[in-house]
């Protein structure tokens, strides 16, 4: 390091080097996975299989690119998860009360819009902290969720609302469209608008955007309402998924979307990282899973081998932000 | 002395109005819901029901106890809840099969053990307290699944249960542990230099680095503290309701979070103290004996914590700030 410093010529650049040095972790752990599940189990490389990891990946990746958003505010959102179970409960509910899809889509998404806004007003405006918030608003979810169908799952959905998950349009699966449209309306809201610029700002220096006379408040609401109606639109995928409803179908996802953020090389400081990463960390997320699955390692262990991974990522990260 | 009084700092004030508000907010709310509860139930009134609010408080002011210390240097510990499932998951599988001894020990070992890696995480690591906790809250759940594999623990020697369910008195053994322990923190945060350092570290980290203070080495003590603590909840959490299971430890970080709250601790560190969450766990206990009363459904319950967690934070933020801008 100081070497380099005092001896810039000493310093080789490689860009090959550069992208090994700096890649998120998310691609080691693809590369890990791949060369593991490779050897040690021969049904994973194939059609089959592989096309059940994108499904899988799909509901993630949704929710993983708003918690993107969020994080890149400094922000958390933990309560992601109970909010698709609600989104999911409340909708199919609708449906099997006979009321048309277009309603409970609408139910749905609101309810997201109105949780993010409940979020996001509490943080920018009274300024609480995001994981204090968002952990209220977890009980509140999970509470109305359990109280709507009184602990039962919702059952019966009609057939129609298998689409979400089991059609097929243009020879591709519906929920690679909604992950493909929900990406790319994302990378233009972040690289193409006013509203992109002010999240990447928010994350680097909040004061400096309210001294400059700027409407902060109203785009640090806005990425938590976001990231709650994407959760909304995923919560289909994950109910047709199911054939079914429970309160406790989200509960960890947030959780799995925090980990894609992070391996997706995301930080927590200062507004670095992107949705891109964040696709490849879902699916690195996503293949440990199902690899795991078929490795024979219970549910149980995966729990804590995600937790092993979440906290080493964020470790490496901060390590390597020293050396930087 | 008194040209120069203007450039002194004011601090002080904003913390003694911080502080009378949320005196006087708890105060009001323990009041209404004694008379809003002995109105609405003729049991409510009862030595009996008295009898177990308070033993409620005290279980809930064991698992918010360690917390406290972790809010006050501005960090967080939201993996309480699932160490205290663990650790009563091995402690009751040992205590049960006649290991009495070790299973006390493996009960406090593990909470020790998990408190020290979210300190370790922390401080060495640089991971941000919510995070390493998190992380290792899915770690502790997941062990304790691992551990029981969908079984139930039932019954527990009478000898045991004594810490939980036993009288000294005719007053609950776990309000005579509450009491304990309130006094040792009490001291340890107001009479000794690491009580100092505590409130001086969440105050202003980079103060107390700078002053000379060991401020990682404190750091790993109180997370180290918090997961002791949760393990020693755990004992008496099993003792009291003669069971375990792997889910035991997942429906109690909320409440734990809303005692600290309701107490008036403030999220970003260096003000509040142990006396506040005592009295948040009364809050607690009463709201909870009120639901219960009442025949409130249990679903409710995450969302009434989750609505204390809100409120409480957002009144004392706000109701805090404005009393200051007032006095000065």
């Amino acid at each position: 390091m100081a070497e380099a410093t005092l001896h810039p010529q000493l310093v080789v650049r490689s860009a090959t080097l550069d992208f090994i040095r700096n890649a998120p972790g998310a691609f080691y752990l693809l590369a890990l996975m791949g060369v593991v599940l490779a050897i040690w189990t021969p049904g994973f490389f194939t059609v089959a299989n592989l096309t059940n990891v994108a499904l899988q990946v799909a509901v993630l990746s949704i929710v993983a690119l708003g918690m993107t958003l969020v994080i890149l505010t400094e922000g958390i959102d933990l309560s992601l998860g109970p909010v698709l179970g609600l989104c999911g409960v409340a909708a199919t509910l609708m449906v099997v009360a006979g009321y048309p899809l277009i309603s409970a889509v609408a139910v749905a998404i609101g309810i997201g819009v109105a949780s993010g806004l409940l979020n996001g007003s509490l943080i920018a405006v009274a300024g609480m902290p995001p994981f204090i918030v968002t952990l209220g608003t977890f009980g509140i979810a999970q509470s109305i969720a359990t109280v709507l169908t009184g602990g039962d799952s919702v059952v019966q959905l009609p057939a129609y609302y298998r689409w979400f998950n089991d059609g097929v349009f243009l020879a591709i699966p519906v929920p690679i469209w909604a992950t493909a449209t929900a990406f790319a309306v994302t990378w233009l809201l972040l690289y193409r608008t006013k509203f992109g610029r002010y999240v990447f700002a928010i994350g680097g220096n909040r004061q400096a955007l309210k001294l400059a006379g700027t409407r902060v408040n109203l785009f640090h609401i806005g990425v938590y309402v976001y990231a709650g109606a994407l959760t909304a639109i995923a919560s289909f995928i994950m109910t047709a998924r199911m054939n079914a409803a429970h309160p406790t179908i989200g509960v960890g996802l947030e959780f799995d979307a925090i980990a894609a953020v992070i391996l997706g090389g995301t930080s927590f400081e200062k507004g670095h990282g992107g949705i891109a990463g964040t696709i490849v960390g879902a699916l690195a997320v996503g293949v440990l899973r199902n690899g795991l699955n078929l490795l024979g390692v219970g549910t149980e262990w995966q729990v804590a081998i995600v937790g092993v991974v979440i906290i080493s990522a964020v470790g490496l990260d901060s390590i390597r932000g020293l050396n930087a | 002395m008194s040209a120069h009084a203007e450039l002194l700092p004011a601090p002080s004030t904003r913390r003694i109005d911080h502080g009378v508000f949320v005196v006087l907010s708890r105060l009001i709310a323990i009041i209404v819901l004694v008379v809003v509860l002995a109105v609405l139930s003729p049991q409510f009134l009862t030595w009996g029901n008295a009898t177990n609010v308070l033993r409620q408080a005290s279980l809930q002011f064991l698992m918010a106890a360690g917390l406290t210390i972790v809010v006050l240097t501005g960090g967080i510990d939201l993996a309480i809840g699932a160490i205290l499932g663990l650790a009563a998951c091995l402690s009751a599988s040992l205590i049960s099969h006649g290991h009495l001894a070790w299973g006390i020990v493996a009960a406090l070992a593990a909470g020790l053990a998990a408190g020290s890696a979210n300190g370790l995480l922390v401080t060495v690591g640089r991971i941000p307290s919510f995070i390493a906790t998190y992380g290792m809250l899915w770690i502790a759940h997941g062990l304790g699944y691992v551990f029981m594999k969908g079984e139930v623990i039932y019954g527990l020697p009478a000898g045991f249960r004594f810490i939980g369910a036993g009288f000294v008195w005719g007053v609950p053994v776990p309000v005579l542990i509450a009491l304990a322990l309130f006094l040792i923190l009490h001291v340890m945060l107001h009479g000794t230099v690491l009580g100092r350092a505590i409130y001086a570290i969440g105050g202003n980290p980079n103060a107390a680095r700078l002053s000379g203070m060991p401020v990682r080495s404190r750091l790993v003590f109180v997370y180290a503290l918090s997961g002791l603590l949760s393990g020693f909840a755990a004992l008496v959490v099993i003792a009291r309701v003669n069971a375990a299971d792997s889910s035991i430890g997942e429906d109690l970080l909320l409440p734990a979070i809303a005692t600290v709250c309701l107490g008036g601790t403030s999220l970003f560190g260096g003000v509040g103290g142990i006396a506040g969450t005592a009295i948040g766990a009364l809050i607690l206990a009463l709201v909870i004996n009120g639901m219960n009363l009442l025949g409130v459904q249990t679903f409710w319950q995450s969302g009434v914590m989750g609505a204390i967690i809100l409120i409480s934070v957002l009144a004392d933020q706000v109701g805090g700030s404005r009393l200051m801008r007032k006095r000065s």
